[in-house]
């Protein structure tokens, strides 16, 4: 809704504010936090200041443009449902917590996207987009001073408002492993496994981070853009002892910096043939082992070269910068980004073994399984 | 923007005795270098019998070499935090990768290793077919996937190599040997075949001498190739539906054959193109069929002139219920730009727009990379980059009007759908 006019900016005047500088704009929504992104010429540096103070201040939300965009967001979620991973993530990340609000999709449920009123969305944006509760980064050609006056005479004349509180629902201890089994027509068995993992500012976050580099090859950590495409994973465990043995096509591994500790969670397709009971046989045989035996230190010095080299390529543009510099300060608070190489050279081969079998216990995992039934041809 | 960009583009290109064309652009944003090795060894290289084999070969062609094995080239690459992807395309495979700097010369040495002297082991081909064949059986679950390859096919039929899929079919994959793959292999990955682009922190003349050294000793004549053939004229409306149970949402592929790159219309049918499904959120299409109607999250246009007369595709994702109604909205879009042209303002913003984003095209080492060698692969001239504004704001509203009355006449359009039968209880 905050792309659909505001009260200086007509709904039909929005389309080409930013692309007449050649620019994109971009948004996310994701269980932290929602990100506005604009990369455009220097040029354009007043008009972006402008739209995102009235995308703080002034949003509309007419009545019709709720109705139209509530059956546009129907739609985003059936074509997420289309795609079988993504469903069995959904109902994963649902089964894997109890209470924790991280449990509902960001997305919404279909339920709920069909009755909530247009106060309802008002109230949430009248609520959280305070400038209190925002961080606004510029990067680029600029020069600080100059782009500081200039935020000070648009952003800055919006009073802050009230500061709103973060839910504070505890999840609460996991006492058993937990199974889900969903089928449905398709051609292809899917396979994840969770477990619930450090939060970013917890001391486990590094070691977790390196072991997911052994377990699956490093991403990094910009949700942009690292992780998309496939991380340097052939000598990684799971993937010589899933993908090199044809008992699956891919295996992935995400480990997302949140404020509050999430899901770490393996994602595999199966091979054709292969059963999901003996490909999670193979993946648990991995998980045990390293809770036992620990991971070796030139795993953990491969892991961490791996992720020096992965925090250089995401920042490999001045929209990856700025994403970056606003996602930590948000998620993580100040402080984060800047330590993030350090960390991660600190950890060592006996932290990450040690965070293996205390974070990857039988007692916190959740499993899931999208079994495929044949459709009548 | 970037660095590199704020001067305009200053690439060095040699050609080296082989015929091998390398390409340096220095760019000191991040200590890393991007590498992109592209090889006119794309699918319309293959036989309709042999459809899949340049997608394959390209699966299996860092699996081992002479000189490394694939467990060798997976510890070095590894080590390094470098992923290497061989992407297949119509007319290309690339393999691209990120490097750090001070990895620049090993991971060069890899990357041209595998492009040279690739061995194809039985054990690694079995495997890389293996999972094409997973992947293929996912796609057939692919709503998406399927709409897009039943309107090729009704574009271009199975016999123009534009109809066929990269990846092949179950049946043309299933026969494929380690042979058939060194057979692709000698007959496309020559020499005179290579655009070898390297961008980043790295200085040109060492990059130069470092891929000259790699590539020393390569010999092979580029084979002539055969033109393609035009695509197949329809006059006729062509419908087709792929029935896919259990999925929430239909996906509409529609579309039509357009020009090829060098054609001289190719930056008014581009505007068009910007005009009908790509501006803000999706052009015209979108403010019809997402902002007015509410009815799909994506709805746009991409059209993709080529070595042949590449598509114009447009596409959409809604529910089952509403396929119709969204179908009617992109005929209705279709025709009248076809029939009324576009105005003098929507001209004007879109090349505002295509030029203003020239720049953020050349943001990252990576997107100068597949630049340089879009302007190799079309010999669009080394200072294309600043060249290009002019192309864009010499094109008038009457050419692209006449862009726009050539192609766009939903009575002449293919159109697939893919999806359940039966309309869910959706909104």
């Amino acid at each position: 809704m905050n792309f659909k006019g505001t009260a200086n900016i007509p709904r039909d005047e929005m389309k080409g504010l930013v692309e007449r500088f050649g620019g994109m704009w971009n948004g996310y929504t994701w269980i932290d936090q929602t990100t506005y992104l604009e990369t455009a010429g220097t040029d354009a540096l007043d008009q972006l200041l402008f739209i995102e103070a009235e995308r703080m201040a002034n949003g509309l939300y007419d009545p019709e443009d709720c109705e139209s965009e509530r059956t546009v967001i129907i739609s985003e979620l059936q074509g997420g449902e289309n795609d079988p991973d993504q469903l069995l993530d959904q109902e994963l990340t649902a089964t894997a917590f109890r209470a924790h609000p991280y449990r509902h999709p960001t997305i919404g449920w279909l339920p709920d996207l069909r009755s909530m009123t247009r106060e309802d969305l008002y109230g949430h944006y009248r609520r959280y987009y305070v400038p209190n509760n925002a961080t606004l980064v510029v990067a680029g050609d600029v020069d600080a001073d100059d782009v500081l006056g200039r935020i000070e005479r648009t952003l800055g004349k919006i009073p802050p408002g009230v500061t709103p509180a973060r839910p504070s629902i505890v999840e609460p201890p996991q006492l058993g492993e937990r199974r889900l089994v969903i089928e449905r027509p398709g051609t292809t068995a899917y396979l994840k496994m969770a477990w619930h993992a450090p939060a970013a500012t917890e001391p486990d976050f590094f070691p977790m981070l390196v072991l997911d580099a052994v377990l699956t090859g490093a991403k990094g950590l910009n949700l942009w853009t690292s992780f998309r495409g496939v991380p340097p994973q052939r000598k990684a465990r799971l993937y010589t002892a899933l993908v090199e043995r044809s008992l699956a096509s891919s295996v992935s591994g995400a480990l997302v910096p949140t404020t509050e500790p999430f899901l770490y969670t393996l994602s595999m397709t199966a091979m054709q043939g292969v059963n999901l009971a003996a490909l999670e046989a193979a993946a648990l045989e991995q998980i045990e082992r390293v809770r036992t035996e620990g991971v070796t230190a030139e795993e953990a010095a491969r892991a961490r070269r791996q992720l020096r080299a992965r925090f250089v390529f995401e920042n490999d543009s001045v929209t990856n910068i700025a994403h970056q510099l606003g996602y930590f300060e948000t998620v993580t608070g100040p402080g984060f980004l800047p330590d993030l190489q350090a960390k991660v050279d600190a950890v060592t081969a006996d932290q990450v073994s040690e965070t293996a079998r205390r974070r990857l216990a039988p007692v916190s995992r959740t499993v899931g399984w999208f079994r495929p039934l044949e459709r009548e041809s | 923007m970037t660095i590199a960009y704020a001067r305009g583009l200053s690439p060095v290109r040699t050609v080296l005795a082989s015929g091998a064309i390398v390409t340096v652009q220095e760019a000191s944003m991040t200590p890393a270098v991007t590498i992109n090795a592209t090889i006119q060894a794309g699918g319309v290289f293959e036989s309709a019998q042999q459809n899949g084999v340049a997608f394959l070969t390209g699966r299996v062609l860092d699996r081992g070499t002479a000189n490394r094995s694939a467990d060798v080239i997976a510890e070095e690459l590894d080590e390094r935090g470098v992923s290497l992807r061989v992407s297949t395309a119509r007319h290309t495979s690339a393999l691209t990768c990120t490097c750090l700097a001070e990895d620049f010369d090993d991971v060069l040495a890899i990357v041209l290793d595998t492009v040279r002297h690739p061995v194809f082991p039985a054990a690694e081909v079995a495997k890389r077919r293996a999972e094409t064949l997973n992947s293929l059986r996912q796609d057939q679950d692919n709503p998406a996937v399927r709409a897009a390859d039943v309107l090729l096919e009704l574009l271009y039929g199975s016999e123009h190599p534009y109809g066929r899929r990269a990846k092949g079919t179950i049946d043309t994959v299933t026969g494929f040997t380690r042979d058939d793959l060194a057979a692709f292999h000698r007959a496309r990955y020559r020499p005179g075949l290579l655009s070898l682009v390297i961008v980043g922190d790295v200085d040109p003349s060492h990059a130069r001498d470092r891929a000259a050294r790699e590539l020393d000793g390569w010999a092979g004549d580029a084979p002539a190739d055969a033109p393609l053939p035009p695509p197949p004229p329809h006059d006729e409306r062509r419908e087709s539906v792929v029935t896919i149970e259990g999925k929430s949402q239909s996906d509409i592929a529609y579309g039509f054959t357009s020009i090829k790159r060098l054609d001289p219309r190719y930056y008014a049918y581009w505007l068009m193109n910007n005009i009908l499904g790509q501006f803000g959120l999706g052009g015209r299409l979108a403010d019809n069929i997402r902002e007015r109607q509410g009815m799909a999250y994506y709805a746009y246009s991409a059209i993709d002139p080529s070595v042949g007369e590449g598509p114009l595709l447009i596409r959409a994702g809604v529910d089952p219920g509403n396929v119709a109604r969204a179908v009617a909205a992109i005929d209705y879009e279709v025709g009248s730009l076809g029939a009324q042209g576009v105005t003098a303002d929507e001209v004007a913003q879109s090349k505002q727009y295509l030029i203003g984003s020239i720049p953020r095209m050349l943001e990252t080492n990576a997107g100068i990379a597949a630049f340089l060698q879009t302007v190799e692969q079309f010999n669009l001239g080394l200072d294309y980059d600043r060249r290009l504004p002019e192309h864009l704001r010499a094109v008038t509203i009457e050419e692209v009007n006449a862009a726009a009355a050539e192609l766009l006449h939903p009575e002449r359009a293919a159109v697939a759908i893919a999806g359940p039968s039966v309309p869910s209880d959706g909104a």
